[in-house]
């Protein structure tokens, strides 16, 4: 079971790529299709925060290490939503045009705030290997807390681009603060045992 | 209800380039390099910008709070909505108020086709081909008083019917308004149909307004009360947040939107390389209506 846990979990986080690969190829994005492709990235980033945030919450409730090891992928998976909806804003919604798009970062709140988060990813991303861990040692968990900054970022970036109705958002907000008291109230059970 | 098949309407241009659109998205894909995605970005670059939206596009996304809020909720919900009997009431500052019936209506004014651009605030626009007539025929059945300044439109109030009221999403009923002169200017439509057909309800049957110069949400639906006011109405909009919607809400790429760029709009077709288009003063009507404004500024009152 523990051989295959990590391949499945790939597989797994792989499925909306690939559906929305094949949604393209099928034409099944309706009348508004990149705007579909960047709420599907989004989406799936949001969501992928979501369940690495749930790593260390699942090991204390399971007393199970095997959520540890897919924690990275699962990070390295939002990164990879994150940069494809970002791509998909660059790339297919402004073809590139850079000073349309500066202008939206500086005169749009929450494109500044999500585009903050996606560059927070970035170092993230690079140290996120054995080897980084071992030359960043003790430093490397301290860049890693970024990781609650940026879920925070995340929502805020939903909550102010929904127009009206916020239901989703909050529910997206509601999660990740959950998760996020879990975690203070392992570190001070900790800090109490040792 | 009858079904009316997609391929019968769509004007058979934009039906061919949709199935084509596959076709050429598998040669982008096949020979991956950046050269061969900005060949295809040129051959759509100009693909019927000027023709209708299709059919298809027209009628399934819409913005309809009323029957929720996602954007193909109107054409699901909408199916079952009642549009007869339907009687349209204009009172306020008139001197005998007067109720309509939707069979009045259509027996006495001519619909015409008239194709007008609309432009959503949310950054995206089509090009609709109505049947409809201007307001000021339907306003000219009453005598308005000299002290009317403002004309109020209010869309049905029916929670049973649309599911989206249920919700207190916006401050039902759905409420817009226009200045006496905007409302009389012959651009302002009283949609009756769409594609030479009957209006669709998800489009805002029996009857809705449009006003090509001002964004889509301007223009409301499933209208049941016209009211001419002294005072400026308070839109539904402006009640949910006055900050980002005014009261004139005109088609103006100057005044920026906190979520979305007025400066560029991207064209409903369904295809993913069509590029961003200028948006035009006036979503391009400049010409007929800026004298409406002529000495306001624009992004005071916006």
């Amino acid at each position: 079971m523990k051989k295959y846990f990590k391949p499945i979990i790939f597989l797994l986080s792989s499925i909306p790529f690939i559906i929305i690969i094949s949604k393209i190829f099928l034409n099944q994005l309706g009348p508004e299709p990149i705007k579909e492709i960047t709420l599907h990235t989004g989406e799936w980033t949001l969501l992928f925060l979501v369940f690495t945030l749930s790593m260390t919450p699942l090991k204390r409730l399971t007393n199970l290490n095997i959520w540890i090891s897919a924690r990275r992928m699962l990070g390295l998976f939002a990164f990879f939503y994150a940069s494809l909806h970002m791509l998909t804003y660059i790339g297919l919604d402004y073809q590139f045009d850079l000073s349309a798009i500066s202008k939206d970062i500086f005169t749009k709140k929450f494109i500044f705030v999500g585009f903050t988060a996606w560059l927070l990813m970035v170092p993230l991303a690079i140290t996120s290997s054995k080897k980084m861990m071992g030359i960043l040692k003790k430093n490397w968990k301290k860049l890693h807390r970024l990781i609650y900054l940026i879920s925070i970022l995340g929502v805020i970036h939903f909550l102010w681009l929904v127009k009206k109705d916020l239901t989703e958002p909050l529910i997206y907000l509601l999660i990740i603060v959950i998760l996020l008291i879990l975690r203070v109230n392992f570190n001070r059970s900790e800090s109490k045992i040792s | 209800m009858k079904k009316i098949k997609y391929s019968e309407i769509t004007p058979e241009v934009v039906y061919k380039k949709r199935r084509s659109f596959l076709k050429s998205l598998g040669y982008g894909l096949g020979s991956i390099s950046l050269g061969s995605f900005s060949m295809i970005n040129n051959s759509f670059a100009n693909t019927n910008l000027n023709e209708p939206t299709s059919y298809e596009d027209i009628t399934t996304y819409n913005n309809y709070y009323e029957f929720g809020t996602g954007k193909s909720d109107p054409y699901r919900k909408s199916q079952e909505f009642k549009t007869k009997p339907w009687t349209v009431r204009i009172e306020g500052e008139v001197e005998t108020p007067i109720d309509l019936s939707m069979e009045e209506i259509l027996s006495t004014f001519n619909s015409e086709e008239r194709i007008q651009r609309l432009r959503c605030v949310e950054g995206w626009s089509m090009i609709i081909p109505w049947m409809g007539f201007s307001l000021s025929e339907l306003l000219n059945k009453v005598k308005i008083k000299s002290a009317a300044k403002f004309v109020e439109f209010e869309t049905v109030y029916d929670p049973e019917q649309m599911i989206g009221q249920r919700r207190p999403v916006l401050n039902w009923p759905y409420t817009e308004g226009l200045r006496l002169d905007e409302a009389m200017h012959p651009l302002t439509t009283v949609v009756t149909g769409l594609y030479g057909k009957t209006l669709p309800n998800q489009n805002g049957a029996p009857l809705r307004i449009f006003v090509p110069w001002k964004y889509g949400f301007k223009s409301a639906k499933a209208i049941v009360k016209i009211k001419l006011t002294k005072n400026m109405p308070v839109s539904s909009w402006m009640d949910a947040s006055p900050r980002e919607y005014g009261f004139y809400s005109n088609v103006n790429p100057k005044v920026n939107h906190p979520r979305w760029s007025q400066a560029t709009e991207r064209p409903i077709n369904g295809d993913i390389f069509t590029p961003r288009i200028e948006t035009l003063m006036f979503n391009g009507y400049g010409d007929e209506v800026a004298q409406l404004y002529s000495g306001m500024d624009l992004k005071k009152y916006f």
